[in-house]
């Protein structure tokens, strides 16, 4: 009697056992389908520009809703250049906090700065985009856009990037803007990853008579470079996506100038800017081609940063 | 000890974690070119006392030693005494094998570019000379530029060994090398410690009491940061002076 | 002993030390500049009318209460539908995962959709829902935080699952438990305060979260309690009105705007602070 109510116990237990089992894989792979799910749907969404322009689309940088001729080529160019101005702006400004902190901060201004880093990072993209164009821009347009254009817009080779209309917003000004945006991600993986160096290692260079910048090229930096490329690759993911902060001072402009201090557009503030008002049929589909575009772009820079560090663990725990 | 000159002389040195009094009124000579062994149980400032030579411990807040280091007539304790050049002429090696993120090669260099300039062919003898002076060369010589982790334990010690005497430095500091390391790695290092002292000034911490009287000439007895007694290592292991030191060697506690 | 390098590296040394002191400066000095801009901007503009009136048309006066409600309500449906979703996942991830395809494939999606730019999701909303539906939705808003929050949550759970020693499963295990009550009882229970903290920094990201909003739940200028309608919330809200050219949707643009950070960086806070009290028992 007391057997059989065990056993029947023990039945429903691994009964219990396999549908926990199955639930939380359906979820696992209900993570999974989403993606697929996300892919799909925008390439079906894109379907009919995707038919009517097919590659020329990317190469194209005319938008017309009117006339029904859209090309991409002006959002993936704002997206890449303010992108990259980011990158350039954040990467040594994370990388100098990151060294600060760890060595040379003294102990009780880590916490704060610490803190610091937090709410740089918790304040909501729209923030900053409202501060940029309310108070940023005009103070740029005023004061430091003139001096720019007036002094840099005449360098040989270069200068046509400084050329223009001191308007305040403009690709320069949402670059800047995402700069800002990404130092607190990069900087704290940064730090994050020069703090579990051994403290050992560091001593054993300060022994040998280096200097701290000297220790932290020499050893910290290629001790930690898969850390590090992980942390830039994923600022410039979150650089990539950025909707909000851009959309406020990129101006909504589709064209290549090639001057930084003009408007533009980039994928995520095209779609931000026109995507409710947007008429059925192929301004519609053009928008979600343009985001599925910018999906793409991301996968393609996290999927790499995912593989690059994989590899470089795997090649750090080898021996011969 | 009067018959050897002295490299380190060691005056009153008092040093302190913050507010706990880590080393009291510490007085002794480190022999040149003879090895000097530190023992004493965990806690003793034995660690301590060594990374006082190369002022390591200033990396860190909080730290303060008081007294007089005097080496080649300076007191290496002063504060217009410039560290990194301090630590060029004084090298360490540390209790786990660290070698550098790079190529055995560049890990033996590291510390020579630092302070000297040499052509591509002088630093290439230089490299040649210290792996051999830590007789890894033979093991390494058609690997140069591998990676440093790539070998074993043992080998990786020497390598931080060579990359010590590479800078040709005048002092070695060894905090506990071997503990680390196998019985055959042990014996290896053990018998380096016995050839590099020809050259340079040794001074070595351990855990293991029969190390210290294998390698050294000068052995220290530390007890929670007093020096308890410092002597010749025979006279030490065979005739200690005093009870606690005798009580350390026999076992009685430790 | 080359005393020339020597003072060369000196300098280096110095220099890039200096440039490290700028770099936190520099940092520092937009944050200070973003938040005192915010609170000079948006103080101003909290009264009690922002939490008890609805938004109002061009000129008139009004308030954010409609904005605030739809907020919450969206926040909380997300929440609710992604965090399961979000913890069995970890849970299979953490605890079941250690063979097969499918644990790394999930983790390594999982990392691509947490860095995702956040209005494709809402374009995938859309296309899956709006089109279907035939309408924007208070729900395809609620859908769209969720899909943002699943991968912070699965992420975080799987982590802290981890963290938990084999013992304490092993112990369960001994005593014979079935799987899912040593996991569920056991290992989920030990790791508690970890996935919470998880699930607050997940809302703290999609309170303040505009663009999966925009072509979801829209907007919508009354107060509604109907989910299958467009619904009004602050971020969107807040893009309309600093958009446009009049003065007082400004003010109270910046009133939501202050009104958003100071609820993320209090969640942020409290997670912290929920993280330090786990870690001290």
């Amino acid at each position: 009697m007391h057997a059989q109510h065990i056993e029947n116990t023990l039945k429903m237990q691994r009964r219990l056992d396999t549908l926990f089992r199955g639930t939380t894989r359906g979820f696992a792979f209900l993570v999974l389908a989403t993606l697929i799910g996300i892919i799909i749907s925008l390439i079906i969404g894109a379907m009919p520009t995707l038919q009517s322009f097919g590659f020329s689309f990317l190469f194209s940088s005319s938008w017309d809703p009117v006339a029904e001729n859209f090309g991409a080529l002006a959002p993936i160019y704002g997206t890449l250049v303010t992108a990259f101005i980011a990158l350039l702006i954040g990467v040594p400004v994370s990388f100098g906090i990151a060294l600060f902190l760890t060595e040379l901060c003294p102990a009780w201004l880590r916490r704060p700065i610490g803190v610091a880093i937090e709410l740089l990072a918790g304040i909501p993209s729209i923030i900053y985009g409202m501060w940029g164009l309310f108070v940023f821009a005009p103070l740029f347009a005023d004061h430091v856009q003139p001096w720019i254009i007036e002094n840099l817009g005449h360098l040989p080779g270069i200068g046509f990037l400084f050329q223009g209309a001191p308007m305040g917003i403009g690709v320069f000004t949402a670059g800047l803007i995402l700069g800002i945006m990404v130092i607190p991600f990069i900087a704290s993986v940064m730090r994050d990853v020069f703090e579990i160096v051994p403290v050992m290692l560091k001593e054993s260079a300060y022994g040998l008579g280096a200097t701290t910048w000297e220790v932290v090229r020499y050893v910290v930096l290629p001790y930690t470079k898969a850390g590090v490329i992980g942390g830039i690759m994923l600022g410039l993911g979150r650089a990539l996506g950025e909707t909000m902060a851009v959309t406020f001072v990129i101006g909504n402009a589709y064209q290549i100038t090639g001057s930084l201090m003009d408007p533009g557009n980039s994928i995520a503030s095209a779609l931000a800017n026109e995507f409710a008002e947007a008429q059925e049929g192929l301004h519609v589909s053009a928008l979600i081609e343009l985001g599925l575009i910018l999906f793409f772009i991301t996968f393609v820079v996290l999927a790499c940063a995912k593989l690059l560090l994989l590899r470089l663990s795997k090649n750090e725990g080898k021996k011969t | 000890m009067t018959t050897d000159t002295t490299k380190l002389q060691v005056k009153d040195l008092n040093f302190y974690y913050g507010g706990f009094h880590a080393l009291k009124n510490i007085n002794l000579s480190i022999a040149s070119k003879k090895v000097t062994a530190f023992i004493g149980p965990s806690g003793c400032g034995k660690s301590t006392l060594l990374r006082i030579f190369n002022r390591m411990y200033e990396l860190y807040p909080g730290l303060r030693a008081e007294g007089q280091i005097v080496m080649d007539g300076k007191n290496i304790l002063d504060k217009d005494v410039d560290i990194n050049l301090l630590r060029a002429k004084v090298g360490m090696v540390f209790q786990k094998p660290t070698p550098f993120p790079m190529s055995i090669y560049d890990n033996v260099t590291f510390g020579v570019k630092l302070y000297e300039k040499l052509s591509k062919s002088e630093m290439d003898d230089r490299v040649e000379w210290a792996l051999r002076k830590a007789a890894l060369w033979e093991e390494v010589k058609d690997k140069l530029k591998q990676s440093g982790h790539s070998l074993s334990g043992g080998q990786q010690q020497r390598l931080c060994i060579a990359r010590a005497v590479a800078s040709k430095p005048e002092v070695l500091l060894l905090d506990e090398p071997t503990s680390a390391l196998d019985p055959i790695s042990t014996a290896q290092i053990e018998e380096l410690v016995n050839e590099l002292k020809e050259n340079y000034t040794i001074a070595i911490v351990t855990h293991n009491m029969q190390q210290a009287a294998r390698v050294s000439d000068y052995t220290a007895y530390m007890y929670l940061g007093d020096l308890i007694e410092f002597g010749d290592t025979d006279t030490i292991f065979t005739a200690p002076k005093q009870k606690a030191t005798e009580d350390y060697i026999t076992g009685k506690f430790g | 002993m080359d005393h020339n390098l020597y003072r060369q590296r000196r300098v280096v040394n110095s220099i890039n030390m200096v440039m490290s002191m700028l770099a936190v400066g520099f940092g520092l000095f937009w944050l200070v500049w973003i938040l005192w801009t915010l609170f000079s901007y948006g103080l101003g503009g909290i009264n009690l009318s922002v939490f008890t009136q609805s938004t109002p048309p061009p000129g008139s006066t009004g308030g954010l209460a409609n904005a605030i409600y739809g907020s919450l309500l969206m926040t909380l449906f997300g929440t609710l539908i992604g965090t399961p979703i979000g913890i069995l996942a970890g849970v299979y991830l953490a605890e079941f995962g250690e063979r097969g395809w499918l644990a790394p494939a999930t983790r390594f999606i999982n990392d691509i959709l947490l860095s995702a730019p956040s209005i494709v999701i809402g374009l995938f909303v859309y296309e899956i829902y709006v089109i279907s539906v035939g309408h924007f939705s208070g729900w395809a808003g609620a859908l769209a935080l969720a899909i943002i929050v699943v991968p912070v949550v699965v992420r975080t759970t799987e982590n802290m699952l981890r963290l938990v020693p084999n013992t304490l499963r092993e112990a369960a295990a001994a005593l014979g438990a079935p799987q899912w009550k040593v996991v569920m009882m056991v290992t989920l229970r030990a790791s508690k305060a970890g996935v919470l903290t998880g699930i607050l920094l997940a809302v703290a990201r999609i309170s303040g979260e505009t663009a999966p909003l925009l072509f979801t739940a829209l907007n919508n200028q009354f107060w509604s309690s109907n989910m299958n309608q467009p619904m009004a919330n602050l971020p969107v809200v807040i893009f309309q009105f600093a958009m446009s050219p009049y003065e007082d949707w400004h003010a109270l643009a910046w009133a939501g705007a202050l009104l958003i950070t100071v609820s993320v960086l209090g969640l942020n806070v409290l997670a912290r602070w929920l993280g330090k009290q786990n870690n001290s028992q």
